[in-house]
């Protein structure tokens, strides 16, 4: 599948955005977070909203994107754009809640918008996990997968905001925990989706197996068109590799080490290091959502390449 | 609504079915769905540097070919590819707008041009490559089995067929009512083993696909006879009486 | 697993088949347009009936006639693309003249007034003083009634159209065996046949029939045979392919013959009856009528009688001896055509063990075909309760016929063997008595003719400003009637019709240029082309069409002074024209698809048809037959100006209404007569065009059942094919085993006679002009290193532009936008080559560069592309970045026009009979291309030629629709 930049910006901003939302919801009504959390939350929702943004101009009528909201009943996409705004009203309460210090109304608010962060992030992720043609997608590791991730980068962006207003060890920690917890998770993905089966073969796409084995003789027509760009990418395997790697090390367990390392030394070097961390972390998830696309086979491509 | 309309017994199913056996692969379908659609329910289906490098265009039916097998028992087949308008076709259930929809009164399966965002999920949830964007409007277009045809009274009633049906001059276009099994389409489907593209996958596609046919052979057996031996294997003849 | 979303069901509706019309967002009766006309496409050679709809004068939809007989309503993809045709920015808009050096491109608009005055300010001169240096070419004409007849009224015998290197050699080689022809005179009985075997159909000849015809066949679960190197197209539908290797076809069919009759499975009543098995042919080598027809003194073939001995073949009571030596009256000896030819079918060199390999083909294989269509032929036979009257006045009273049909195209025409190769199919066909019978190969009205049809070719004799008399192309009976000086040299530019192809019924548009070039036999001074792309993909060896039409005397002149041309597009060939006379598209113009020429017949009776301007011109241009008439009537050519002068004709549909070929007869057959009731000869009628517009733009004839079958020998149809002026007299057109007229050229050869060949070519014309089919290795590869040059080459027409080289249209080439070499899949891994690979194409003339492509389905000795994909840069008005230009390219720059020098003159690469081209006889190597060199684009690659005036922008987005934008 081609990775629309567009796309992969929103997922991973988006994702990070709600993560840091789901944390802060939950954290800083019980006081596990330092200072006010207003920075926080304007992060979170500066990076849900740049990344919701991000996600419109993928769209070939963006003023019309206001429909998008309608078919809950069916539609995942339809459903995380319900989430995603529905959100925003517990987020706000939230900010209101922490702007008048009021407790009550923070824990209630904070709760809700954490569900709706984790509401959120399932809804993108059934958007994919919802599409059988593609199989790299249609995976049972893809939800948690978008979990985590959301997850991890919230984690590791509440840890750096915590260090820098002076603490928060409890940040930190989740960062850890969750890295390991996505990066395990990461794995077992690709090691599954390497070796899993393919759903469809150009004989079942074509009805021809009965006669043989089934070879594309002349495409329909000899230049693109748009399915072909769409989901007709391709990544070498030895890129992809070395995609992996990097999202691996600097998305993953760089991020995870520098959160240990700020847990050992605390103070301005602990904020500097979790900023990296997040820097990477932010880093190694663009890759590894550019690959989350650009590993997608489609079985239109069946047709096309066998 | 993007939700799928409540199945039926009897209700109809208007779709395609494509004779593997006999299609010859000469674009007439693919053409003529493209002359009728330009000006017809889609309009229009652009053209992006329609005389320069990389030309390429909205076309709702586009025709591969394939070989099968090899050797002796191998076969080229051409293979036209459209819509199939699917009776669980995820396309319509991940449209967040409600533009794509399939009609309870004959499950073609349409796009709404005016409430089509553009966003392109529908052609990633179908298997098949049928959603062709235009890029130009921004919307998602489709096959519609030629809806603004096969009802139009102001067309003779012996032409309300999909474009590409009435073009094909192999004859390997069939349109009709799929859920019927005694019409003409449910009984070549039966007859002929008609099959569904990737089964596999559950989206229980109306359009049928004919296998390429068993090869007859006539199998005569050569005769050995050899009556080269005669010496002058002309003289057999001559004595045969002839009459006009 | 996450699931999809289970399928989320609206409310129950509980009527199973709600109003199909109550979606508002459907406008469900839209009227297609505001306008319908029917008109005849263009778009190929198939002449369907179509029905544009227009809106607002703009075009909404085309679509097949359902009433026209030719395509009964289907349409293919390219006539469906034919907006795209008529709307085209390479279309030409005004006239245009040469300011540049020819080949630049550069032009300026110039009037038509101005237009006509250089036309006729260079051809009257010629006409004024030697006529034979117009050589008017006209390319992919259907109007060569029109055509040929200003031709001739011109005075020049340099008239032909591309027939000579398209099919000239299914033309010859059925005219001069059965009086019909595949494709154009005659079609398999589709909706009878058990047995179809289709030659070499390169998704050629013709379209929308043959795929109407194999739907039925299949439908009816009759056995389908393809024999073709390739299998694609109709080939891929097949019941059974024969991946033949190309040129070798002949062997193969003479092989079929060898196994019938070793096998005694003949029709020897079919044979004796119609065809000329049991006339006798004279034995006596070295004498001047050796293996000419024994006759008796009014000229009438003999045949040996069981009783009677050497009576009249025509005898109604002839019982023939079919075999045996036999002396006549006059004491020479004689054979029965029966007898030579089992003696010659018969040798061991045709079994077909001898020929499998060569052929690329299993013996057991080629013995079991024959067996197959011997057990159709004779154990399925097919009789109608269909009462009929054979010219001996004997009423048989059911019509029985062998159900094997033959379809044969391009695969055999366009071998230099291909004449006697579409004998050989002609000659199994009467082996089994499958002509014109339920089930076989169907004449199509006007034919059968008598064999060889009509007068010898016109063209001895032109002189200044006077007309010639009778058709340039027609038919030769022998050495007398070829059209060469006293010396034996040719008359014609072409050479057509010389001792280098005496039967070139077709021209040989192919050699014009090259031999104008070298002023042999003579130099010329216009060249006068329509529709046909010479600079390109018409030509063999573009490359060296273009240096000759280039190419300057030491004065600075051209070699040829002045090039004409007219084409509706910017081609290829335009910038090397001097004058451009832009034509009109099909769909703005009046036409008669005429039967004085290739109507529209079927084998139910006579038809034909015409164009109607459906869309009125929106540029400053003129249909071209109209530019010629008007030509003539400034020329002053008699037919054209009455006797005062003036014009005789004020425009096309005049001339096609009035004009008369002979009394009564005129280019339409339909409604003729005062009141439109006549058909075949009739007076004029005014109101006739309109009698066509009202019918559809075709008129048909029905033949009474009784004249449908067997019409060679059918009294009642032969009675009516007289009245409608079709043949000269109702007499039994006896087919042609043996072949009179070429064994005439044969004994010129061997020395009889006044008319001589010269001494180079006795041996050429003594070997092809075999009285019987042969099959002999394409010339081009007589004495070839085969060894370096180890694989043919072919190319096909892809469906979707078959017959044309529509790359204007923005549709098709987004279908066909480049093309690669293909070759069988063993071969490639055989050779360390892969799909996409660049390689370099090495023929013994020239060299080009391509990417190649592998399948299963084609004979593993054969590579081949699709023909006419790529384009030159700048052409057609795509961009020189096309693909076309880029990763397309032509097979023609590696075929040589000429074949290597052999008995020191400069033949072409043609059919020794006929002229036909030989572009299928192409032999080559492929290599790798180095790493370096594994990029685009094709080689050669030709540098663009300037834009025309006026040439419209290229836009970036083409939203063609006739549906107001809402």
């Amino acid at each position: 599948m081609n990775p629309a930049g567009s796309i992969v910006f929103f997922t991973t901003a988006s994702g990070a955005g709600y993560g840091l939302l789901f944390w802060l919801g939950l954290l800083r009504p019980l006081g596990l977070v330092p200072g006010q959390g207003l920075v926080a939350l304007a992060l979170a929702l500066l990076l849900i909203t740049a990344g919701l943004l991000s996600s419109t101009l993928h769209l070939g009528n963006p003023q019309r994107a206001w429909r998008a909201v309608s078919q809950w009943r069916s539609s995942w996409l339809s459903r995380e754009g319900v989430a995603a705004i529905l959100t925003y009203i517990p987020a706000l309460l939230l900010g209101l809640a922490l702007w008048v210090d009021a407790p009550a109304l923070a824990l209630a608010a904070g709760l809700l918008a954490a569900a709706g962060a984790v509401a959120t992030v399932y809804c993108t992720a059934m958007i994919y996990a919802s599409l059988k043609p593609i199989r790299q997608w249609h995976h049972p590791l893809v939800v948690p997968g978008y979990l985590a991730l959301s997850a991890f980068s919230g984690a590791v962006l509440l840890a750096m905001l915590a260090a820098f207003a002076g603490g928060g060890a409890v940040p930190a920690l989740l960062a850890i925990l969750t890295g390991a917890g996505a990066l395990l998770l990461k794995r077992a993905y690709w090691q599954a989706i390497d070796t899993a089966p393919p759903i469809a073969t150009i004989e079942s796409a074509t009805t021809l197996g009965f006669i043989g084995k089934t070879r594309p003789l002349e495409p329909p027509h000899t230049e693109q068109n748009y399915l072909l760009r769409e989901m007709g990418f391709r990544i070498a395997r030895k890129h992809a590799a070395k995609l992996r790697l990097i999202a691996q090390g600097a998305g993953f367990a760089l991020p995870v080490l520098l959160a240990l390392l700020a847990l050992l030394l605390g103070g301005m070097p602990a904020a500097l290091a979790l900023s990296l961390g997040a820097v990477l972390a932010l880093g190694g998830l663009l890759i590894e959502r550019w690959l989350m696309f650009a590993e997608a086979t489609h079985t239109v491509m069946l047709y096309y390449r066998g | 609504m993007t939700c799928l309309p409540q199945p039926v017994p009897g209700a109809k199913k208007l779709g395609l079915v494509i004779d593997l056996d006999t299609c010859v692969g000469c674009q007439a379908c693919a053409t003529n769905c493209k002359e009728w659609n330009a000006s017809g329910h889609s309009a229009p289906l652009p053209d992006l540097r329609p005389y320069s490098a990389g030309a390429e265009g909205v076309w709702f039916n586009r025709v591969h070919s394939y070989e099968a097998g090899e050797g002796a028992a191998g076969r080229t087949v051409h293979f036209p590819r459209s819509c199939l308008h699917c009776e669980n076709a995820a396309c319509v259930t991940v449209c967040p707008t409600g533009a794509s929809y399939k009609r309870a009164e004959d499950g073609i399966v349409l796009v709404d041009h005016d409430t089509c965002i553009g966003c392109g999920l529908c052609a990633w949830a179908c298997p098949y490559g049928a959603r062709e964007m235009d890029e130009d409007a921004g919307v998602m277009k489709k096959c519609t089995l030629c809806v603004d045809r096969i009802y139009n009274e102001t067309i003779p009633e012996a032409q309300r067929q999909p474009a590409c049906v009435l073009a094909c001059p192999t004859k390997a276009r069939h349109f009709g009512d799929l859920g019927d099994p005694e019409s003409a389409v449910g009984q070549l489907v039966r007859e002929r083993g008609g099959q569904p593209l990737m089964p596999e996958l559950g989206y229980q596609p109306v359009n049928s696909y004919l296998p390429p046919r068993n090869r007859s052979s006539l199998a005569a057996t050569p005769e050995e006879a050899a009556p080269t031996e005669i010496k002058n294997p002309l003289l057999r003849w001559m004595d045969r009486v002839l009459s006009r | 697993m996450p699931e999809a979303p289970a399928p989320v069901r609206a409310q129950p509706l509980p009527d199973p088949q709600p109003n199909p019309r109550s979606d508002p967002r459907v406008d469900y009766s839209v009227p297609v347009g505001d306008t319908v006309k029917t008109t005849t496409c263009y778009m190929c050679a198939c002449r369907c009936g179509i029905r544009v709809h227009l809106k607002d004068g703009r075009i909404r939809y085309i679509e097949g006639n359902p009433d026209h007989p030719v395509n009964r309503g289907v349409i293919c993809g390219k006539g469906s693309a034919g907006i795209m045709t008529q709307y085209a920015p390479a279309r030409l808009s005004s006239p245009l003249l040469r300011v540049g050096e020819r080949g630049s491109g550069e032009f300026r608009e110039i009037s038509w007034p101005e237009a006509m005055e250089i036309a006729t300010g260079w051809l009257r001169p010629i006409r004024e003083t030697d006529p034979r240096r117009l050589a008017f070419f006209t390319g992919r004409d259907q109007s060569q009634s029109l055509t040929g007849f200003w031709a001739a009224q011109f005075g020049t015998p340099n008239f032909a159209a591309h027939g000579g290197f398209c099919s000239v050699n299914m033309a010859a080689g059925g005219l001069y065996s059965i009086g019909g022809s595949f494709w154009e005179f005659g079609e398999p009985d589709w909706d009878r046949a058990k047995y179809v075997l289709m030659f070499g159909v390169a998704e050629d000849h013709d379209s929308n029939p043959i795929k109407l015809g194999l739907s039925r066949v299949k439908a009816r679960g009759a056995k389908f045979v393809s024999v073709n190197p390739v299998r694609t197209g109709y080939s891929a539908i097949a019941d059974e392919w024969v991946g033949i290797r190309p040129g070798t076809d002949g062997l193969f069919v003479l092989a079929l013959a060898h196994e019938l009759l070793r096998t005694d499975r003949v029709d020897l009543d079919f044979l004796a009856r119609y065809t000329n098995a049991a006339w006798l042919v004279v034995q006596d080598p070295g004498g001047p009528e050796d293996g000419l027809f024994a006759r008796d003194e009014e000229g009438t073939p003999l045949a040996w009688d069981r009783a009677r001995g050497a009576i009249p073949a025509k005898a109604a009571d002839l019982s023939a001896v079919m075999v045996g030596d036999h002396t006549l009256p006059d004491g020479r000896r004689a054979r029965p055509v029966f007898h030579l030819l089992a003696e010659r079918y018969l040798d061991p060199q045709y079994a077909p063990e001898a020929v499998a390999e060569r052929c690329g083909l299993e013996a057991a294989r080629i013995r079991r075909i024959a067996a197959e269509i011997a057990e159709v032929a004779f154990e399925h036979p097919i009789t109608l309760d269909q009462p009929w009257t054979d010219v001996w006045g004997r009423r048989h009273e059911t019509t029985t016929g062998s159900p094997v049909a033959f379809h044969a195209m391009r695969g055999i025409s366009a071998h230099s063997n291909g004449f006697h190769t579409c004998r050989a199919l002609h000659l199994l066909q009467m082996l089994l008595g499958a002509v014109d019978t339920p089930g076989s190969w169907r004449y199509k009205s006007p034919f059968p003719r008598p064999i060889p049809p009509g007068p010898p070719p016109a063209g001895k004799g032109a002189k200044p400003n006077t007309p010639l008399v009778g058709n340039l192309l027609s038919f030769p009976h022998g050495p007398d009637d070829l059209l060469v000086e006293e010396d034996g040299s040719p008359i014609r530019i072409d050479k057509a019709f010389s001792w280098e192809a005496p039967l070139a019924l077709h021209g040989m548009m192919h050699t014009v240029i090259g031999n104008a070039g070298a002023g042999d036999p003579y130099p010329i001074d216009t060249l006068f082309m329509f529709m046909a792309n010479m600079a390109w993909n018409s030509a063999m060896n573009p490359g060296e069409v273009i240096r000759i039409l280039t190419e300057t005397r030491e004065d600075g002149a051209y070699v040829i002074p002045h090039v004409i041309y007219s084409d509706a597009y910017f081609s290829e060939t335009v910038p090397y024209a001097d004058l451009i006379l832009p034509d009109t598209t099909y769909l703005e113009r009046w036409d008669c698809i005429s039967v004085l020429d290739r109507p529209i017949g079927s084998p139910h009776g006579a038809g034909d048809s015409i164009r109607q301007p459906v869309i009125v011109p929106d540029r400053n241009v003129r249909p071209f037959q109209e530019v010629l008439i008007e030509l003539g009537a400034r020329l002053g050519l008699p037919a054209f100006v009455k006797e005062d002068g003036s014009p005789r004709f004020k425009d096309y549909p005049d001339y096609i209404v009035n004009h008369q070929r002979s009394p009564g007869v005129g280019p339409l057959a339909g409604f003729r007569g005062p009141d439109g009731g006549k058909k075949g000869v009739g007076e004029p009628n005014p109101e006739q065009l309109q009698r066509y517009i009202e019918n559809g733009c075709f008129w048909r004839d029905h033949l009474p059942p009784e004249q449908e079958w067997y019409k060679h020998a059918n009294q009642a149809y032969l009675d009516g094919a007289r009245a409608m002026g079709f043949i000269p007299k109702p007499e039994q057109i006896v087919l042609q085993l043996w072949s009179e007229p070429l064994q005439k050229f044969r004994l010129a050869a061997e020395g009889h006679g006044e008319r001589q060949p010269p001494d180079r070519l006795r041996e050429r014309v003594r070997t092809y002009c075999d009285p019987l089919p042969i099959w002999y290795p394409p010339l081009e590869q007589q004495g070839a290193d085969l060894d370096r040059f180890e694989l043919s080459a072919v190319t096909q027409r892809p469906m979707a532009m078959y017959h044309s080289w529509g790359s204007m249209n923005a549709w098709l080439r987004q279908i066909h936008g480049a093309n690669k070499l293909t070759m069988a899949r063993s071969r490639a891994e055989a050779m360390g080559l892969a799909q996409d690979d660049w390689v370099w194409v090495e023929s013994r003339s020239g060299r080009l560069k391509c990417q190649l492509a592998v399948m299963e389905g084609v004979n593993p000795d054969t590579v081949w592309t699709w023909n006419a994909i790529g384009k030159r840069p700048g052409a057609w008005d795509l961009s020189t970045d096309s693909p076309e230009a880029l990763r397309g390219f032509l097979l023609n720059h590696v075929i040589s026009e000429w074949l290597p020098a052999q008995q020191g003159f400069r033949a072409a690469n043609a059919d020794p009979v006929t002229g036909q081209a030989a572009w299928y006889d192409l032999r080559v190597r492929v290599t790798k291309a180095e790493a370096a060199e594994q990029a685009g684009p094709t080689e050669p690659h030709f540098p663009a030629p300037h834009q025309r005036p006026h040439t419209p922008a290229n836009p970036d987005i083409l939203r063609y629709s006739v549906k107001p934008r809402a």
